[in-house]
């Protein structure tokens, strides 16, 4: 509810505008022209480039070359298992930071007291150092002397653990769970305790409470920490790239092989396009099932 | 003069402030060299009776101009060109575990110039890079088969060889020194050699007990016994390359149906692998793999830690290859990348790198300053009759959409 008198500011009850109206939308469009400009110019014209590159050729030597052609959209069905794995990865990675991200927060927010300050700097502590030395850490501990040298001296037999979907769901969850742990975090701190302690009193179990009480209203939350780690995986390069060993394709990696090897920046663009198509209609799904029950809920998270 | 006035001088020296000729002359060097040289027996054979009468007189600096190369000594040490400004960095892509450190850092000393090294796994990525323009690359490491695609699309630049006087065409091999001539035949050279190499495969004896000597047995291994154990290059020219071996077609064909045969191997083969990767020596190294499609010096520096790892080139054939320095057009650091360039192509200088990265180098008088382990090493120099059935790498598989589309889908496959 905007207060009464921004409303009223620049239109009168009669819906002319008053003498400071035109000021106010100027003061508004200077604020926004950096960032307008910032999308427009970082964001719009390279999407353009996309756009005009994908319908063109590949040069001789490798470019682009213009040309007019949906060529490359169609033979995008040739990097369907790179799609399919990019999807379904994308999809148990998120789960699974789900499944390890809300104990800790849920954790972190009723039950860690005084020690909650020491252990959400402790979940953030990695962050602080590269992402390419955290993932590369993963290749020794899975490769052939870490890990599976243990399991080997433990009598289970010799696993291999890198270069696997394994490996890669690993560091996903690994470096994407700060990401889903801080809004969960917020989401459950926020809940109000007093609701918990009502549906306790009106005879719900422990069980029950959690099912119908805190995982609903702590909803938004979680679809918050989903997208955040959902959309940045789609677009994942490194964590398949090192610990998939060429054998995990995920679109990152086929784009960059369509860029720098092959070279063909047409059918680069259109793969790209075709990813952003991809994540729209995949947010779109969440968005739609998020806002599903959220009109009856609307009252209660105020 | 005192020491201190002495390093003075030196230093001034060494940034370019003062030619060779005004410090020889201040600190008395000169005249003191002259009068050795005409003293002393001389220790060569070639220039140093000529050099030793016409310094005696007047200053010593003019007795070591480097005007031609037929006039230096090729077994002397490489000295900065002076009156020169190198400015203080430059940009160096290159290939891994290519370079000693300390050559590099040697050449800082001597230059105050720091090298920036950029690793690339293939000549297609440096391509692309250099394709896309903006890199600030200044010397660039290609393989052979690179410079007709390089030179038409004019991202090099022929070399102004009055600029590389320690480089002497006379003792370069023909065949490897040729591909460097851009168009075929012309004068216009776009590199000088670094090295020559082979492409096979090195196996871990330790668990590799069946012998292996050909592509067959390299394919047909990787699905069977050592499945899980194998890596190939990640780089079209190898990989379909050595896949196409197998059937015994050429190694740059690109004919459509014995690509697609090359393309279902690789498919065949892919669940076996352990990686497709050309940084292959961690896991070589860690008993990850067991058996790694491998270039030469790779070879020889794993054998030289792990000797049972052992080089094999198939017998069917494969690749020679050669590489090559070139400098970049537009190079932000012109002077100092043709410096860079003369400082390897010092024999004394190349041989000591090749100790550390175990290639084979091209330049005879450096193959004379060899230790004798790498001469008689076969992995670095192979017998003629290993070599006879390998070819050099052809420009056309670098620009054919068919190779470099069937790359691509066998590792999104």
């Amino acid at each position: 509810m905007t207060p009464p008198s921004l409303a009223t500011a620049s239109t009168s009850p009669t819906g002319q505008k008053t003498a400071g109206g035109w000021r106010i939308r100027l003061a508004t469009a200077l604020m926004l022209a950096p960032m307008s400009a910032w999308y427009f110019f970082l964001l719009v014209v390279p999407l353009g480039i996309l756009l005009v590159f994908s319908v063109g050729e590949r040069a001789p030597e490798g470019g682009y070359q213009p040309g007019l052609t949906l060529e490359n959209y169609v033979n995008l069905s040739t990097r369907a298992t790179a799609f399919g794995n990019t999807l379904w990865m994308a999809a148990a990675g998120t789960v699974l930071c789900i499944l390890v991200g809300y104990p800790l927060a849920y954790y972190l927010a009723t039950r860690a007291g005084t020690k909650k300050t020491v252990l959400l700097i402790l979940v953030i502590v990695p962050f602080w150092t590269s992402f390419l030395i955290r993932t590369y850490a993963w290749l020794t501990i899975l490769g052939n002397t870490g890990i599976p040298a243990l399991l080997e001296a433990g009598g289970l037999g010799r696993v291999v653990l890198l270069n696997t979907p394994f490996a890669v769901l690993l560091g996903i969850v690994y470096n994407y769970l700060p990401l889903m742990v801080f809004p969960l975090f917020v989401s459950l701190e926020r809940l109000d305790k007093r609701l918990l302690e009502a549906s306790k009193d009106l005879g719900a179990g422990r069980w029950a409470t959690f099912r119908q009480v805190t995982l609903p209203l702590t909803l938004p939350g979680l679809l918050s920490g989903a997208i955040l780690v959902f959309i940045p995986i789609m677009g994942e390069y490194l964590i398949p790239a090192l610990l998939g060993g060429g054998k995990v394709f995920f679109v990152g990696n086929a784009l960059f092989d369509m860029y720098l090897q092959s070279r063909n920046w047409p059918f680069g663009s259109a793969a790209a396009i075709g990813l952003i198509l991809v994540v729209l209609v995949a947010v779109s799904f969440y968005l739609w099932f998020g806002s599903r029950g959220r009109v009856e809920r609307q009252v209660s998270l105020l | 003069m005192d020491r201190n006035e002495f390093l003075k001088h030196y230093h001034a020296y060494q940034r370019g402030h003062i030619s060779r000729r005004t410090f020889l002359q201040v600190t008395g060097l000169g005249t003191a060299a002259a009068v050795i040289a005409a003293c002393a027996p001389s220790a060569t054979t070639s220039p140093a009776p000529s050099e030793a009468p016409s310094a005696a007189p007047t200053t010593g600096a003019a007795s070591e101009a480097p005007s031609a190369s037929a006039g230096i000594d090729p077994l002397a040490d490489w000295t900065p060109p002076q009156g020169v400004s190198l400015g203080d960095t430059l940009e160096l892509t290159t290939w891994p575990n290519y370079h000693d450190p300390k050559t590099l850092d040697r050449f800082t000393e001597l230059t105050g110039v720091k090298i920036n090294v950029t690793v690339f796994g293939s000549n297609e990525e440096m391509l692309a890079k250099l394709q896309a323009g903006g890199t600030g690359w200044d010397v660039l490491v290609p393989t052979n088969y690179t410079f007709e695609t390089y030179g038409k699309l004019k991202l090099l630049e022929p070399l102004d060889l009055a600029k590389i006087p320690r480089f002497d065409a006379s003792r370069y091999e023909a065949r490897f020194l040729m591909p460097a001539h851009y168009p075929a035949g012309s004068p216009d050279l776009y590199g000088i050699n670094k090295d020559w190499g082979t492409t096979g495969y090195v196996i871990n004896t330790k668990h590799v007990t069946k012998p292996m000597t050909s592509w067959k047995d390299f394919w047909d291994l990787a699905r069977t016994d050592y499945s899980g154990k194998v890596t190939i290059h990640d780089y079209q020219l190898t990989a379909i390359g050595n896949a196409l071996k197998y059937f015994g077609y050429s190694f740059n064909s690109v004919d459509p149906k014995e690509l697609a045969d090359a393309e279902k191997l690789l498919l065949d083969v892919k669940p076996h692998l352990f990686a497709i990767t050309s940084d292959y020596q961690p896991p070589m190294r860690n008993e990850d793999a067991w058996i790694a499609m491998a270039w030469t010096g790779d070879a020889v520096q794993l054998n030289r830690d792990i000797p049972e790892i052992h080089y094999v080139i198939g017998k069917e054939g494969g690749e020679i290859w050669s590489d090559f320095f070139a400098v970049v057009a537009n190079a932000p650091h012109r002077e100092a990348a043709y410096a860079f360039l003369d400082y390897m192509a010092t024999p004394k200088v190349a041989a000591k790198d090749a100790e550390f990265h175990g290639y084979p180098v091209v330049d005879s008088a450096a193959i004379e300053l060899l230790p004798d382990s790498m001469k008689s090493n076969p992995i670095v120099y192979p017998p003629a009759d290993q070599l006879a059935p390998l070819e050099f790498g052809a420009a056309v598989t670098l620009t054919d959409p068919n190779r470099a589309e069937l790359w691509a889908r066998v590792k999104s496959a």
